[in-house]
């Protein structure tokens, strides 16, 4: 049968179970939204490309589905950078399609034409510029295939517009992908995790540091099975959390630059550190050298590159996380393992010092503290939302304050850091999960960079709510003034700022306001029980630090702490 | 860390845009290139790319996986201390005023490289062998007057077993 360009994509979109895009229409993609119109795929109208881009994210995360976005050519395309590099960053599958200039005018400089696969090349899995309608089928199962096999990503197909009006005879998809130079390793060589099981067996204080790999593989459930078989204490990364429950007795919390100070610490002194799903960034291990130096690191990560890039390991393990603590599992089933309980005793003792000695802490005075509006919403909350956040403080403060039982619960700009994440995010994963509660924490800064999403979120009945810590600050860049560059808080005051509440007013949504601590409770009470879209605003102590902290480029044992 | 000269021959999908994701890659993670040499194979839908490079041990490591994860390359391997067959080829415009025009043509004579292009105060020399050919032949021409140079790169093919 004869097919355009655009039918066929619909078409291979419904095979591939795509129920959802985000998308912005343009003249290089109208006959594809022409196509899409005719299809029951779900399309959300976001404000901005770089919007729908998040959202996908978030979409993703939270469907553990791929995110699917459509954009049109030149600046639709080029918005949808940002959001592209922090799916790249932290591993998120999604399929962008962008529109392009006819062939006929590619390379002419014709109006809204940018080369996209030239600019998106370092921050993608994959790209494609569809050359001929008959690659068409062909690209677009592969882009699929990419973005979510091996280390997930992001996959950009670029479409003339010549070849989504074009007609090619058509029945269906292939079925099969075959990429010769593409073959991720899932199965782990069984002889490095016996070597890993026999270093379980030697070490007297090891520690698990999970990262986003653990998540995106499914593995929590065979992570805590493995961590609690062998007793052994987790930490994780700020992508990790989730992947262990942050309720069990074995929990250290996050590690890093604002890690809690048992999870530094343990770090440091652990003799065995089996790391999961990470790739050990900047700011998980601070000073490299200094990094769990006396420890034998064992290092399972699906993607070779993340092996021996940062921190040199002794034990390398190539294969997805769940795979391999799935057979770690059953590798420890099979033997005798020496006496956990006394034998990990001083270490937990040891943790469980440092814990009580240095817990995470602040004082709940005369105006509201950003920590207490957190543990307020883990307490009404009961810990079973979905939290996004933006970049900086407040999501350092989530990741500190919201402990999380579950994976795919938190969904944050980790790699990229990218503010204006969190709103377009929470809208993505509340689309996901309709019936879960969707709270985005931000700051008055990042929230400002995507609000004008607050009118998508409203325009498909979505009541996700945005907790606001306004400290009328860029908090994080403030906070490194105040302590590294002799208070010179050079352009971090947001001197002005709109009247938030009115704001979501004038987007049709809910706005609250809360200006002393005792009216915390209340907002947070009416805001997430209101089945609107809400912005709950607290005015928080202005120049309140994160802490722990450990200064860029030192070791994560040196914290300066409250 | 000491870094050592490699050379890695890679075979990539002869496509578009392939070999800027290979350069572009050199460039973002802030490897250098010492000479780059392209063309297709006898599957016309296959290049063969050699890349010398210059690295430490663990930055190589690097190169390689990140190369390997490319999606478009579809084999690649590390030259450096095996068995392979290096060649670059150059082409040297020197100088030849009448009084050294003998003494170029001994030199190409003892190189076994040949005149290509002759002029009234010039020789174009065509060379071909390893690095060290080159730079040999190039020190000794310099003394004349070397006018342009051209140089291929090298490539090279890992020997099979006899």
């Amino acid at each position: 049968m004869e097919r355009s360009g655009a039918q066929i994509l619909m078409q291979i979109l419904k095979d591939e179970g795509v129920d959802t895009i985000f998308g912005y229409p343009g003249g290089a993609v109208i006959d594809i939204y022409d196509a899409l119109a005719k299809t029951d795929i779900r399309h959300i109208l976001v404000r901005h490309e770089q919007g729908a881009v998040h959202a996908a994210d978030g979409y993703a995360r939270a469907s553990q589905k791929v995110g699917v976005c459509l954009v049109t050519s030149g600046p639709g395309a080029t918005n949808t950078v940002t959001g592209i590099a922090s799916a790249y960053m932290d591993s998120i599958p999604l399929v962008v399609f962008t529109g392009q200039v006819p062939r006929p005018l590619i390379g002419n400089d014709a109006f809204q034409e940018v080369d996209i696969v030239g600019i998106t090349r370092p921050c993608t899995k994959h790209n494609y510029l569809v050359g001929n309608i008959e690659d068409l089928p062909r690209i677009i199962k592969e882009a699929f295939h990419i973005a979510r096999s091996g280390r997930p990503g992001p996959v950009l197909v670029d479409i003339p517009k010549d070849v989504g009006n074009n007609y090619m005879d058509f029945k269906r998809a292939p079925k099969k992908i075959h990429l010769r130079s593409y073959n991720p390793t899932y199965k782990p060589n069984i002889k490095q995790l016996k070597k890993v099981k026999d270093l379980i067996k030697k070490a007297q204080r090891p520690v698990i540091l999970a990262g986003g790999g653990v998540i995106l593989s499914n593995g929590s459930k065979e992570l805590t099975a493995f961590a609690r078989r062998t007793k052994i204490p987790v930490t994780s990364t700020l992508m990790g959390l989730g992947a262990f429950p942050g309720s069990d007795p074995l929990w250290l919390g996050m590690i890093g630059m604002h890690g809690t100070y048992r999870a530094n610490m343990s770090t440091g002194g652990c003799d065995l550190l089996i790391a999961i799903g990470v790739r050990f960034d900047d700011r998980v291990t601070g000073k490299t050298d200094a990094f769990a130096a006396q420890a034998d690191i064992v290092h399972i990560d699906i993607d070779p590159t993340s092996i021996r890039k940062n921190i040199q390991v002794a034990v390398p393990v190539v294969g997805d996380c769940r795979v391999a603590l799935e057979n770690l599992n059953s590798l420890l089933d099979k033997d005798d393992l020496p006496d956990l309980e006394d034998n990990r005793k001083e270490w937990l003792n040891l943790i469980a010092k440092w814990k009580s000695t240095n817990p995470l802490a602040y004082e709940q005075k005369d105006s509201i503290k950003p920590q207490y509006v957190i543990d307020k919403l883990f307490e009404i909350t009961k810990g079973q939302a979905i939290i996004t956040t933006e970049v900086g403080q407040n999501q350092m403060w989530a990741a500190q304050y919201y402990h999380f039982d579950h994976p795919n619960h938190f969904i944050t700009s980790g790699g990229l850091g990218c503010m204006g994440f969190g709103l377009p995010a929470a809208i993505g994963a509340q689309i996901a999960c309709p019936d879960k509660l969707v709270v985005d924490v931000a700051g008055d800064g990042s929230l400002q960079m995507n609000i004008q999403e607050m009118a998508t979120a409203v325009q498909y009945g979505l009541p996700v709510k945005v907790v606001l810590l306004n400290n009328c600050y860029l908090g994080m860049v403030r906070q490194w003034q105040e302590l590294f560059y002799d208070k010179r808080y050079s352009a971090t005051h947001m001197e002005h700022a709109p009247d938030f509440v009115k704001l979501a007013d004038a987007f049709g949504a809910l706005g609250l306001r809360a200006s002393k601590p005792e009216e915390v409770e209340t907002v947070l009470s009416e805001g997430l029980s209101s089945p609107q879209t809400a912005i709950m605003e607290f005015l928080v102590e202005q120049t309140e630090c994160v802490y722990p902290m450990v200064p860029a480029g030192s070791p994560i044992t040196e914290m300066l702490l409250v | 860390m000491d870094q050592t000269r490699h050379v890695l021959t890679m075979l990539v999908d002869n496509q578009p845009g392939v070999l800027a994701r290979v350069v572009g890659l050199f460039g973002a993670r802030g490897y250098n290139i010492e000479s780059l040499c392209v063309a297709e194979t006898i599957d016309s839908q296959v290049s063969r790319i050699t890349i010398v490079t210059r690295a430490t041990e663990a930055g190589m490591e690097q190169i390689v996986k990140q190369l390997r994860k490319l999606i478009n390359v579809i084999k690649l391997r590390d030259l450096t201390g095996s068995k392979a067959v290096q060649r670059e080829m150059a082409l040297i415009c020197v100088r030849a005023k009448p009084e050294y025009r003998a003494e170029v043509l001994r030199i190409v004579d003892i190189f076994r490289c040949k005149v290509v292009d002759v002029g009234l105060e010039h020789y174009i020399v065509e060379v071909t062998g390893d690095a060290a050919k080159l730079s040999a032949l190039i020190k000794l021409l310099m003394p004349m007057g070397i006018k342009k140079i051209a140089r291929t790169g090298t490539i090279a093919l890992f020997r099979e077993p006899k």
